[in-house]
């Protein structure tokens, strides 16, 4: 059945789908600019109080107190910094917060690797069982711990000193792969490692812990500095256990920090933001040396510090 | 199985070479368990029933802390204040983050630059951050009251009046929402391509693919994300502290905090240790409803 069809209606519908195609690139060219200003907006909104912190920690006291706000200071006050220096310790407490962030990076890196092996490669009666108390673990609100913990290391951990006051309640735990969290990130990843190179080199007569050593670790880098990073973060972070544990002179610049503010909350603003610039610097340099695995851990884990 | 039989004695040998390993290699979770997490709670649980204040010996005083606990005021006010404060700022902060995951999920120029800007936030140090928001929401020269300035709504005193400070510290909790958007960026990525193009090939249009494609198949990631935001918010604590001190008027007196002060100002251990099973209960009430409820609008690829 053959039809002709009128030259005048063909046009008719190619213009009309001309005009739709032109109204569904307006639609979307108008969206794609709210897009925009929406995220700026945002974006905006995300970095104003630390640039305002940043630019404000160069502010003479007289540049602080005024409205309307003054955004950039006129004449940078370099030597707020020395003189937040002079106020508090601050070389003193980053020392103390980098040997806590160490230690419990190396102990939580190596105690959850050897779990998490176990839990992964090798078959003992119990595992399961185990393995669970260890996913109950994770959803364990930490505060239940807090007093108990206080009382332990101040009347049962008291040799050969006191541990109350050092760094030992802080970093101690960490060697014992009580955070479920990163034993589980490692387990997943230990589970997708073929066993035909474990079976190889089990054949040829290596033990398990180099298997663990020699194998498994360098396959799982780009996880382990997922959790060196994270850990890391969580300590530099730390602030409750930190202010329970610890005594003046092995503050980390959390709590230290915190001590300078509740003394010079009202005058010295200038100063606090410095010392708040000189704790946010380094985790700033962190994470743009190494975004990735920030980005990376935090797919993974469903977690990022907090 | 591995049993051991008597015609292959090196298999048996072996297997228990890896029996002895196994609990070798997981000997530190199961003494850290024991010594750091079992044991502290055990004695969480006989504090509860004492009376002890550091300077004498505990003493037994029976069900007189939960008692005290259930009968004092201040600790239904710190459990208004902590489930208003959890309940409210998660919802929000999944909300924007989901948002802004969509938006960056589309192929715009500039999208690293956005996402970088939203995700420094979680950078800052939540002591650090106490600092800034703690002069940024001051009455006189904070830049909250300039900013709302610009949009001609009169200078508020944020901190300083109780029915206000806590919608502050959640607009504070809301800020620190990129860990959830890059956890929902990898999740969109996950989103079958298949599906979204079948809808489209029905006749969806975008708005339909977003609540009927993307939507069902992210539930179980914000599910997760909303237990943990919840079970984590409800342990605020830092910013309390340093900002407020509880105040004003205990508005910001959340159950964490109030611990502490049981604790280590007013040295009620005992009582501490009741109110913190209080909020370990509750954590783990809202965990059970969170998981009963999940079966009604949580979509399992699996189902």
């Amino acid at each position: 059945m053959q039809q002709t069809i009128d030259p005048a209606v063909i046009e008719q519908v190619q213009r009309h789908a001309a005009a739709q195609k032109r109204r569904r690139q307006a639609v979307d060219a108008f969206m794609r600019v709210l897009a925009h200003v929406v995220l700026l907006l945002l974006s905006f909104m995300a970095l104003i109080p630390a640039i305002w912190m940043i630019s404000s920690s160069l502010k003479a006291p007289t540049e602080i107190f005024v409205t309307p706000i003054k955004w950039i200071p006129d004449r940078p006050q370099w030597s707020n910094y020395p003189r937040a220096f002079e106020l508090a310790p601050l070389w003193l407490y980053f020392a103390n917060t980098m040997i806590v962030c160490v230690i419990a990076v190396i102990g939580t890196t190596l105690s959850s690797c050897l779990v998490a092996y176990s839990f992964s490669r090798l078959r003992w009666p119990g595992r399961n069982f185990f393995f669970g108390l260890l996913l109950t673990t994770m959803m364990l609100p930490a505060i239940i711990l807090i007093v108990p913990r206080f009382l332990m290391f101040s009347y049962v951990f008291v040799w050969p000193f006191k541990w109350i006051g050092t760094f030992l309640p802080l970093v101690v735990p960490t060697f014992f792969a009580v955070q479920g969290l990163y034993v589980f990130l490692l387990r997943q990843f230990f589970l997708g490692i073929p066993v035909e190179l474990e079976d190889a080199a089990r054949i040829d007569g290596a033990s398990t812990f180099r298997i663990l050593w020699q194998i498994f670790i360098p396959l799982s880098k780009p996880v382990l500095i997922t959790v060196v990073i994270l850990t890391f973060i969580q300590f530099y972070n730390e602030f409750l256990e930190a202010l329970i544990y610890l005594k003046p002179a092995t503050w980390t610049l959390a709590v230290g920090i915190r001590a300078l503010n509740d003394a010079a909350y009202a005058t010295s603003w200038e100063i606090i933001f410095a010392t708040g610039t000189f704790m946010l610097a380094p985790l700033v340099i962190l994470f743009f040396a190494a975004q990735r695995y920030f980005v990376e851990g935090i797919a993974l884990t469903g977690f990022g510090g907090r | 199985m591995a049993t051991a039989s008597p015609a292959r004695p090196r298999r048996s040998a072996f297997r228990r070479r890896e029996v002895i390993e196994g609990y070798l290699f997981a000997s530190p979770f199961i003494i850290g368990f024991l010594v750091f997490i079992a044991f502290p709670m055990i004695w969480a649980f006989v504090l509860m029933f004492q009376r002890y204040n550091l300077l004498r010996p505990p003493m037994f005083i029976g069900l007189t802390n939960v008692q005290d606990m259930l009968a004092d005021p201040k600790t239904w006010q710190s459990m208004w204040n902590t489930i208003y404060y959890a309940f409210v700022s998660v919802p929000l902060q999944l909300a924007l983050a989901f948002g802004c995951a969509v938006l960056l999920n589309q192929p715009l120029r500039g999208r690293n630059f956005y996402r970088t800007a939203l995700y420094l936030p979680v950078i800052v140090p939540i002591v650090v951050s106490a600092f800034i928001w703690q002069r940024a929401y001051h009455p006189d020269f904070g830049i909250i009251n300039e900013m709302i300035g610009w949009f001609g709504i009169p200078p508020q005193q944020w901190l300083f009046e109780p029915v206000l400070a806590k919608p502050a510290f959640i607009f504070m909790r809301i800020w620190v929402m990129g860990t959830q958007m890059v956890i929902f960026l990898a999740g969109l990525q996950n989103v079958p391509q298949s599906l979204l193009e079948a809808a489209a090939l029905d006749g969806a249009n975008a708005w339909r693919k977003f609540w009927n494609v993307t939507v069902p198949i992210m539930t179980p990631v914000i599910f997760f994300n909303l237990i943990v935001g919840i079970i984590g918010n409800f342990q605020v604590f830092a910013p309390a502290l340093i900002m407020t001190k509880g105040g004003p008027q205990d508005a910001t007196l959340f159950m964490v905090l109030y611990i502490y002060r049981n604790a280590f100002e007013y040295s009620k251990l005992g009582y501490a240790a009741a109110l913190s099973w209080l909020l370990f209960l509750f954590i783990i009430l809202l965990t059970i409803i969170q998981f009963r409820g999940s079966g009604r609008w949580v979509f399992y690829e699996s189902d």
